[in-house]
């Protein structure tokens, strides 16, 4: 065979057998791999199981661990919903939402209410979730007491011995420091009464949601190669002191858009007078509140037009 | 006040220890018991594998003859090495403690004082942060490190500073055995003095056992009531401190003591 | 009534030096000597004699190399030193026998008002003051061996050797015990010390304690003896 030839039969078909990219990109046996990870995970609540991350065509830290899990849970008939930091259309969402698309032609959607499978990365979405539903979070650093133990031969024999004493001791460090457990993101957990677990760095605000929410809950970290779960309607409670328990936070604002007061907040700078304005970080949540607001409005017009 | 009153059952019993580093005998034959607030001294030059008897006393070793029985709270006499990995942590966290040469083996170096001194009590349930710290002040209290300091890390503080932060931080669950790896070296002599002094104190107060290790023989007289001698991973002579010191028997007790110079 | 607190029988002592070719130096040989409660022996002989290493063994400072010591405190069973356990050991130190040697040594920090004091805060509880309690009795003792009150709160590191020796006493005998062994106890003191320590011997000797002593000065000797040994006679023959 001459050069030309050879190149020629190297450029990309998308017809030929050798090149069709396998439903939700992994292969089958990578998607038993890794189901079989996350059974393991759901029979012993936030413990971290091993498993053989794959390369991914992203690189680590984008997301590589939630992609896998996804992917091992996505069949044909599932709607996705994708969102990062609350939203449905920053460049994280879209691209991911993108790759599940071409990869399984899936039915995507913006609505939390109407998604089979969500995969976040570091927050919970406001509308609560349902029996059936299930909810992938993204997780850059699985084990909660890495900062003060990075020895990792040390934090298994502590999680297996279930030694956290050193987890107090972080919560102690911030009173001491600040007062307060300033802790504000990825606040550790204690799952079933037994592991302490990263919930990956969602807002405090989000912690309560953890607590027995009807849909199942997977935590995959793809550069330290874990996979964790929290099954249906198990406990999940926060770590805290006797006299400094968990709190969520509060703002004095509510939303500009939509006018609520329970939801999660983002500060929104809008001119260089630093004029700030607060928003939900649910998209999703926002707009269904805007519309269905609309709509009374709406039918309040449209009675008094009567 | 009888002269024999009724012995109570020895603390701690190490019976016929052994230890090999490929072939070659680390320690060989070790035994001696330790009865309730005994300070035995372990001495010996670099080599006499005084280090690896407390590490294998201690559990940080495995050895490989004999064992190492020790009077539990809960459970009278049992043997530390055929304990459960998870009940070993637990009675070197609260009935026994550690003390290293270094005090930054010892601590958390990245940790203020406080949390160093709580994080026992933590690890057993207490949840109160009121009670973590004022529990935290009354110890730094006890070692004389400035109660101001609470909330500082054993990164700046002086070496003398950080040993007694590492005795404070092992001594707040009211261990009954202590082990020390040469505590005193690199100290400054007047840092020295003063830390013996509470060690002395504590040990008086507290009726701990301690096991200490160390090559500096004046030590050994101020500190321990006993004292084993080892060469070459034996024992070679034991007995009452001032006896070993004042009238040694065996031929490498007498060269240790000769060596030691005058002031 | 008297009873009989030391009985030592066939007792020797020699010393093997492994560094000097094994070599032996015999210092004691057949020391038979019994001591009862209220007596005050006064070892006599030439100095580098055996007179300290009569006391050392006696204490378990040295070990026997033949023969028996045993010593029966007044209300308990009697311990033969030779093969006691060292626990039993230090249990007879506390609770038996004083002894007042020739050096003080002690850990630098500790003002003397403590060492003093210390010996009264050990012991089971129940007997054992608290350091309070036993610092008023301390002060007591410091006054009577006329230590100035300026030095309580030192150490007796800087103090001269006659004030050293104060203190030693003073830490020895606050503890009262059936048998006190007292090795030169007046060599740095001056006539009205070494008065104090005569009384106190006396007083010692009163309250049903043996005393047994090395006075380097034989006037003194004899003031306290009620009887004396002379321990050249166990000297074996070189």
């Amino acid at each position: 065979m001459n050069q030309t030839s050879m190149l020629a039969s190297a450029e990309p078909d998308a017809s030929s057998d050798a090149n069709e990219i396998n439903f939700a990109y992994l292969d089958e046996r990578t998607k038993r791999m890794i189901r079989r990870a996350i059974l393991k995970a759901v029979a012993i609540p936030g413990y971290q199981v091993p498993f053989a991350s794959r390369e991914m065509p992203l690189p680590y830290g984008w997301g590589t661990g939630g992609i896998q899990v996804t992917a091992a849970m996505i069949g044909a008939q599932d709607v996705l919903k994708v969102i990062d930091q609350g939203s449905d259309d920053t460049v994280n969402a879209v691209n991911i939402r993108r790759f599940f698309e071409r990869t399984t032609g899936v039915q995507t959607t913006t609505r939390t209410h109407l998604a089979t499978l969500i995969q976040t990365r570091h927050r919970i979405p406001e509308t609560p979730l349902q029996e059936g539903q299930v909810m992938v979070y993204q997780v850059p650093v699985p084990e909660p007491m890495q900062r003060l133990e990075p020895r990792e031969a040390e934090t298994r024999a502590l999680h297996g011995l279930a030694e956290y004493g050193l987890m107090h001791v972080k919560l102690y460090e911030d009173i001491a420091r600040h007062g307060h457990i300033a802790t504000t993101y990825d606040y550790p957990v204690q799952v079933n009464g037994r592991y302490i677990m990263s919930p990956s760095p969602i807002p405090k605000f989000d912690n309560p949601k953890l607590h027995r929410n009807p849909a199942l809950q997977l935590f995959g970290a793809g550069r330290e190669k874990r996979i964790y779960a929290v099954p249906p309607y198990t406990s999940v409670e926060s770590l805290g002191f006797d006299d400094h328990p968990f709190e969520i936070q509060r703002w004095n604002a509510s939303c500009t858009l939509c006018g609520s007061n329970s939801s999660f907040l983002d500060e929104v700078i809008t001119d260089d007078a630093g004029t700030r304005m607060y928003v939900c970080s649910d998209s999703d949540y926002c707009q269904a509140r805007q519309s269905d607001s609309a709509d009374s409005a709406d039918k309040a017009n449209q009675a008094e037009a009567v | 006040m009888k002269a024999n009153d009724v012995m109570p059952l020895p603390l701690l019993s190490v019976q016929g220890l052994s230890k090999n580093y490929a072939g070659r005998v680390a320690l060989q034959d070790a035994s001696f018991d330790l009865w309730p607030g005994e300070v035995l001294a372990v001495v010996g030059e670099s080599g006499s594998g005084k280090t690896t008897l407390l590490n294998t006393v201690a559990a940080r070793l495995q050895p490989d003859g004999g064992q190492v029985l020790y009077d539990t709270r809960d459970a009278g006499l049992q043997d530390v090495h055929a304990m459960s990995q998870a009940r070993r942590r637990l009675l070197a966290r609260t009935d026994w403690g550690f003390v290293h040469q270094h005090a930054a083996d010892g601590l958390r170096m990245e940790v203020s004082a406080g949390a160093n001194v709580g994080e026992r009590l933590m690890g057993l349930g207490q949840r109160n942060y009121g009670r973590l710290r004022a529990t935290a002040e009354q110890w730094l209290e006890r070692v004389e490190i400035d109660v101001a300091r609470i909330d500082d890390a054993p990164r700046t503080f002086s070496g003398g500073m950080r040993q007694r932060l590492q005795i404070a931080r092992n001594l707040v669950t009211q261990p009954r055995l202590v082990f020390m790896d040469e505590p005193t070296s690199g100290l400054d002599v007047s840092v020295q003095a003063r830390l013996l002094d509470m060690l002395r104190q504590l040990n008086q107060q507290m009726g701990l056992a301690v096991i200490i290790v160390t090559h500096d023989l004046a030590v050994a007289r101020l500190l321990a009531h006993r004292m084993v001698v080892m060469y070459r991973g034996c024992i070679v002579e034991t007995g009452l401190t001032d006896q070993v010191l004042d009238d040694p028997q065996h031929a490498y007790t007498q060269l240790l003591v000769s060596s030691v110079l005058p002031t | 009534m008297s009873t009989l607190l030391l009985s030592m029988k066939g007792v020797s002592k020699r010393f093997t030096l492994h560094h000097q070719n094994g070599a032996q130096i015999p210092v004691l040989d057949q020391v038979n000597l019994d001591v009862r409660t209220g007596e005050c022996v006064v070892l006599d002989g030439p100095s580098g004699q055996g007179k300290s290493t009569l006391l050392k063994l006696i204490y378990a400072n040295y070990r026997l190399s033949g023969g028996e010591i045993t010593i029966t405190p007044p209300q308990g069973e009697p311990v033969d030193v030779g093969s006691a356990a060292p626990r039993a050991l230090l249990q007879l130190r506390r609770e038996t026998i004083g002894y007042v040697s020739q050096f003080l040594r002690v850990i630098p920090r500790v003002p003397a008002l403590d060492i003093v004091a210390e010996p009264l805060t050990e012991g089971p509880a129940g007997s054992a003051m608290t350091l309070e309690a036993a610092r008023e009795t301390a002060r007591t003792w410091l006054q009577r061996l006329s230590i100035p009150e300026r030095l309580w709160s030192l150490p007796p590191a800087t103090f001269s050797g006659g004030e050293q020796q104060r203190i030693n006493i003073a830490r020895t005998l606050i503890k009262p015990r059936p048998l006190l062994l007292l090795d030169e106890p007046t060599a740095s003191l001056d006539g009205k010390n070494a008065d104090v320590v005569i009384t106190l011997i006396h007083e010692a000797r009163s309250r049903g304690a043996a005393v047994i002593g090395i006075f380097h000065d034989t006037a003194i000797g004899r003031a306290v003896a009620t009887r004396h040994v002379d321990v050249s006679q166990f000297r074996k023959n070189a």
